[in-house]
Parts: C-alpha cells; structure tokens; sequence
C-alpha cells in the first residue's frame, strides 16, 4: 500500500500574454472571425483617416476668425468661442459661479455618501440630503428674491447646463412615481391595478415628442389663465410622465423576479404590506433592475435633446442657435461633433458608474 | 398538563382549481403538544400546515388558532401570525440582510422591541443554535445548514406560541441534517407547541407526542409514535413505512 504524501501547491500555470496571442485568439481563431475582422479593419479604414484628418491633423485650432479659418477641416477655436453658450445658454455671465457651486455640490455628494457609509444615522442623513438638495439646487439656479439671490428666468437657461437640469429632474422625479405605478399595477385592488396599467399602457404607446408638444401646448389650459406656467416646467413634466411609465415596467420586471418564498417569509413573520414591500420586497427588486434602471436612464439623457422642438436651448439647440452667428457662418458641423462628443463622454462615464454599482451589491451578499 | 386546544380545526376543505387538496380535515392539537405529519408526495401536507398560518386559503371548514378564529381579516391574520412562526423547506432568509437584521426585523417592527433588546436576544438564540459567530455575515455566505438554523433562530425571535416547519431538513445534504434536527430536538423540551411536516421517522419518534399520516388530502391516521410504527392500522400506512424505513 503506497502512502500518501501531500503535495506542495504550485503557482497557477502562466497564461499567454503579449499582442500576438491576443490577436489570433480573438481576432482569427476561425474563418468566420478572419473574415469579419478583416471586413472591421476594412470599415476603420474608411472611416477613421478622414475622420481624424478633419478632427485634428487638418484642423485649425489658432485661428481667430472665421475667414483665417481652414474651409477644409474643423475650426475649433469657434467652439472656444462659443464655448459659454454650449456650457450655459444665455444664463447671465456674471451668475455663473451659481451653476458652478451647484456642480460642485452635486459632485461632492459621491464623496459625502462614501464617507457616511458606516455612520448608524446614514439612512436618515441620505434622505435628508435627498431631500434639501433639490431646494437648494432650485434656490441656486432660479433665484429667490428673498434670499438676495438674483432671479435668472428659465428662458435664460440653456446649453449643457440646462441638458443636465432636464435629465436630473426626469429621473429623480420619475423614479418614485415609477415604484408606485410598478406597485400598483401588482395590486390586489383592481382599480389602481387598471389605472396603474392604463396610465404605464398609454404613455408607452407615445413619443416622447408628442408628449412634449401636448405638454407644452395642453398643460396650460388646464389652469387658470393669467398664471405664467414656465415653458420648462411644462417641459419636465412631460418627461417626468414619459420617463415613469418606462421605469415602472423595469421595476416591475424587478419585483417579478423576487421569489415568492420572501413574500411568503415576511407574510409569516408579521410584517404589514408596507413593511413588507420597504423593507423586503423594493430592496432585493431593485438591485435586480439596476442595469435596467440605468439603461432607462441613459435613453432618457439621449431624448432630453427633443426637448429643442418645444423652443427650449438644450445643447443640440444650442449648436444650430451658434451657427446663426454671420461672423462664424458655416461652422455647424463643429457644433455637432462637439455636442456628440460631451454627450457621448457624459454617457459613457454613467454606464462606467453603473457597473461600479452593480459590483458593490453584489459583494455585499 | 397539557389541557389547552391551541389549534382547532374543523372540517376544512381546500381546492386548487378542480383539484381537491384537502378533503374533510378534523384536527385538534393541545398546547404545547408536538406533532409530526408525514405522508407521500402531493398528499397535502404543506398545503394544511400552511393554512394554519393563512399562506393558504381553504373554501370550507373553519381553524381557530389560540382562540382566534381565522377570517380574511387582515388584523385577525397578522396578529394570529405574530404568534405563529414558520420555519421553510428552503429557508427563505432574506439574502440582502445580514443574520442579525434577518432576526431582528419581525421583533422590532412588529413586536415593538427596542432595538437592544432584540439584539440581545437575537444573539442569545444564535448562540443556541450554535453560530453566534456567524451573525454579521449575509445568509448566501453560509451553509445550507447554518442557514436553516439562522431561519429557526428567526422564527423563535418573536416567541411564538406556535412552530410550523415544513421539511425543514429536505433541501439539506445528509451530513447537516443533523445539526438541523438537534436544534429541533432540543426545541422540543420547550413547551412550544409544533408541527412538523417531515420524513425523518427517528426525529419523529424521539420527540412526537402524535404522529399524523396523511395522503389524497384527507389524515388516514393519527397515533402515538409507538402504536404508529409498530402497530399500523391502514395498508396504506403499513405500506409507507416499509417504503420510508427501507430506504
Ligand atoms: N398552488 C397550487 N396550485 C395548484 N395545485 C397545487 C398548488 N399547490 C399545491 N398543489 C397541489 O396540491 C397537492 C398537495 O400539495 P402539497 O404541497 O400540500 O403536498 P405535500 O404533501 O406537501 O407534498 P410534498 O411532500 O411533495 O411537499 C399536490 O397534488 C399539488 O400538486
Ligand atoms: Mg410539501
């Protein structure tokens, strides 16, 4: 009979590294893969010379008038120049330390949110935060008489400022109001489950630009006359309704995938349906919806662009609005690529910053 | 003594659909009495302990738990479930809490318990069940095991009168079954009145006062363990057990 000896543990064998491996293991491991990547690099090859040739090689970026300014490539000192406007829209030069605080502030509470994470009060201060932050931010941007700030009128706003304002106040204001209707449409009382489901049914069977002309056009007859009802706010009501419908079917998904055993669980330990759905069923529902939910959101900063149609300078307003400029005739195309590239880069950081999230529940349990 | 009937249930009859799940059940059980019910497959098991707590409704027939009648009443329901615990065949903990707040949930906000106390007492029946060390994990971090007697701590934090457990062994591999049926043994020696659905017939016959057989929704026949196992009156049951104990 042999004895046994343990065995010493080894280091894991060394994976293959270096560019050539990388290459014939993903770009040409079979016919299929060379055919398509060779048609890939064909495609990049047709796009991407010209397309860097215009954006840098050939471009200007010293000239300071339009006539000095190369016809053949971008001009990109027009978009320094208009560079206030794409930023802020015709919000007063002199107030811009105001939007600037209020990004400053919005940026700082990542880091707020990080440092309470431990502290047994952190829920009660979050909600606090969530609370007064939107006074505050409102107080900043618009104004307020009393508080000596200067009213800067919604009509000023504009530019990414202002495309940021519409994306925020859609998806904080959308994500409660979609919980209820995703609750609702679950609910044992069939009235709020018929409205709840008329409501997500019809808004979902909309565009979005419809929904912001009847905004803009119905809103007002609603109320009495004589009241100024600000074009925005009837801006970001339309998108409050669209957004909410959508998010209430990602939630939905969310609570339809929480097993019927915890319902059950917190059935039998006594929990009233409130309790029951805060503290178990909404928490586990959703974590599972967060690419969803993220997903829905990014759609929603695209379509924030629309709102151009109902006389509102977001940033893409902005980009056709600078070109009107008789001293940079011409320069739309720099406008667009530029828009293009912010929107893109805001985009790209927030999908980035989804997918952190997901990471941190997950190894939370 | 026991003297009390802390459950009363009289004629009930159940439907899923067409289908008749629980046919004519008559069952009186004494306070602090412990009962096993055992029987094949889709015999209706679940389905009865689950309407002593109302996951089940029936359509006929009327329980009355420690001398509330149950009703559709929401009130009458919740408050017949704060003295009624349930332990599930797959555990059922509530994966985004860790152990302690999975235990201390029902008796803060349902119970009003200060949030020390519950604490305190949560962690006493941790170290009960013998993994007080293991209360600020989350529960996927544990084994099945350890899982199942965190969900029996969680059913005891909120000192039921009543234990409902519907095999709470049968998701388990073999070598944690054991320390699953210890802590239930142990349970026992309490005074809680139980009613466990379960096939493991030593568990049964160490601690049952009155073991229950069912099958096609109806109890075929009720005994004490020694007359049950040694003396069965129906085929069907003599049947079971050879095909249980030769397993
Ligand atoms: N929700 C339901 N809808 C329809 N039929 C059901 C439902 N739940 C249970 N049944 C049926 O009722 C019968 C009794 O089910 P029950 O779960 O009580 O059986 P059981 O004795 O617990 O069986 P097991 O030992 O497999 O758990 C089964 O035939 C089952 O198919
Ligand atoms: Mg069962």
């Amino acid at each position: 009979m042999s004895i046994f000896t343990p065995k010493q543990s080894r280091p894991s064998p060394k994976t293959q590294v270096g560019i050539l491996s990388w290459t014939t293991k993903y770009l040409f491991s079979s016919k299929i893969d060379i055919a398509l990547s060779l048609f890939a690099f064909y495609l990049l090859y047709l796009i991407l010379p010209p397309l860097l040739d215009w954006m840098i090689f050939s471009a200007d970026f010293s000239a300071k008038t339009n006539a000095e300014c190369t016809r053949e490539a971008a001009c990109w000192f027009y978009i320094g120049e208009k560079m206030n406007l794409f930023m802020y829209g015709m919000y007063p030069l002199e107030e811009y330390w105001r939007p600037n605080l209020l990004l400053a502030i919005t940026l700082s509470f990542a880091f707020i949110v990080r440092l309470l994470r431990f502290q047994p009060y952190k829920n009660k201060a979050a909600l606090a935060l969530f609370i007064i932050y939107p006074v505050v931010a409102f107080f900043l941007l618009y104004g307020n008489d009393f508080l000596g700030i200067k009213i800067v009128e919604t009509d000023q706003w504009g530019g990414l400022m202002l495309t940021i304002v519409v994306a925020l106040v859609g998806i904080v204001a959308s994500f409660p109001i979609g919980i209820f209707l995703a609750l609702g449409r679950q609910s044992r009382m069939e009235i709020i489950r018929f409205l709840s489901i008329a409501y997500i049914e019809i808004i979902r069977g909309i565009p979005l630009i419809t929904i912001l002309f009847m905004a803009s056009v119905m809103l007002p007859l609603f109320f009495t006359e004589g009241i100024n009802f600000d074009k925005l706010l009837r801006a970001l009501i339309g998108i409050t309704l669209f957004q909410s419908a959508y998010i209430a079917e990602v939630i939905r998904g969310g609570l339809q995938a929480v097993p019927k055993g915890q319902y059950e669980a917190a059935d039998v330990a006594g929990l009233s349906f409130i309790q029951k759905t805060v503290f178990i069923i909404l928490p586990q529902a959703l974590k599972i919806s967060i690419p969803n939910i993220v997903g829905s959101f990014i759609a929603l900063f695209k379509d924030t662009t629309l709102v151009l149609i109902i006389g509102i300078f977001d940033m893409l307003a902005i980009a056709e609005l600078a070109t009107s400029d008789i001293n940079w005739m011409g320069r739309k195309t720099e406008g667009i690529v530029f828009v293009a590239i912010v929107l893109w880069s805001l985009l790209y950081l927030m999908s980035r910053y989804s997918k952190a999230l997901e990471g941190r529940f997950n190894t939370q349990y | 003594m026991k003297t009390n009937d802390i459950i009363t249930i009289k004629g009930v009859n159940k439907w899923y659909g067409d289908f008749h799940a629980l046919n004519d059940i008559n069952l009186t059980v004494k306070e602090g009495e412990i009962i096993v019910i055992c029987g094949p497959s889709g015999s209706g098991k679940s389905t009865l302990i689950r309407c002593v707590n109302f996951l089940e409704k029936f359509q006929e027939g009327s329980i009355v738990v420690d001398g509330i009648k149950l009703t559709d009443n929401v009130k009458k329901i919740r408050q017949i479930r704060s003295e009624v615990s349930m332990v599930f065949q797959c555990f059922n903990l509530f994966p985004h809490l860790s152990v302690i707040n999975n235990l201390t949930l029902a008796p803060i906000w349902v119970h009003n318990t200060t949030k020390q106390e519950a604490n305190k007492k949560a962690l006493s029946l941790l170290d009960r069940v013998g993994i007080k060390d293991q209360a600020y994990k989350y529960p996927n971090q544990l084994s099945g095991g350890q899982q199942q007697r965190v969900a029996i701590a969680r059913a005891l934090c909120t000192s039921p009168k009543i234990m409902l457990f519907d095999e709470p062994t049968s998701a388990l591999d073999p070598e944690m079954i054991s320390e699953v049926l210890d802590v239930m043994v142990d349970l026992s020696k309490e005074g809680i009145t139980m009613l466990c659905v379960t096939h493991e017939m030593g568990f049964a016959k160490k601690v049952a006062d009155r073991i229950i057989f069912m099958d096609e929704g109806q109890i075929i026949e009720q005994n004490e363990p020694n007359t049950f196992f040694n003396n069965p009156e129906s085929d069907r049951l003599r049947l079971f057990l050879d095909q249980i104990l030769t397993q």
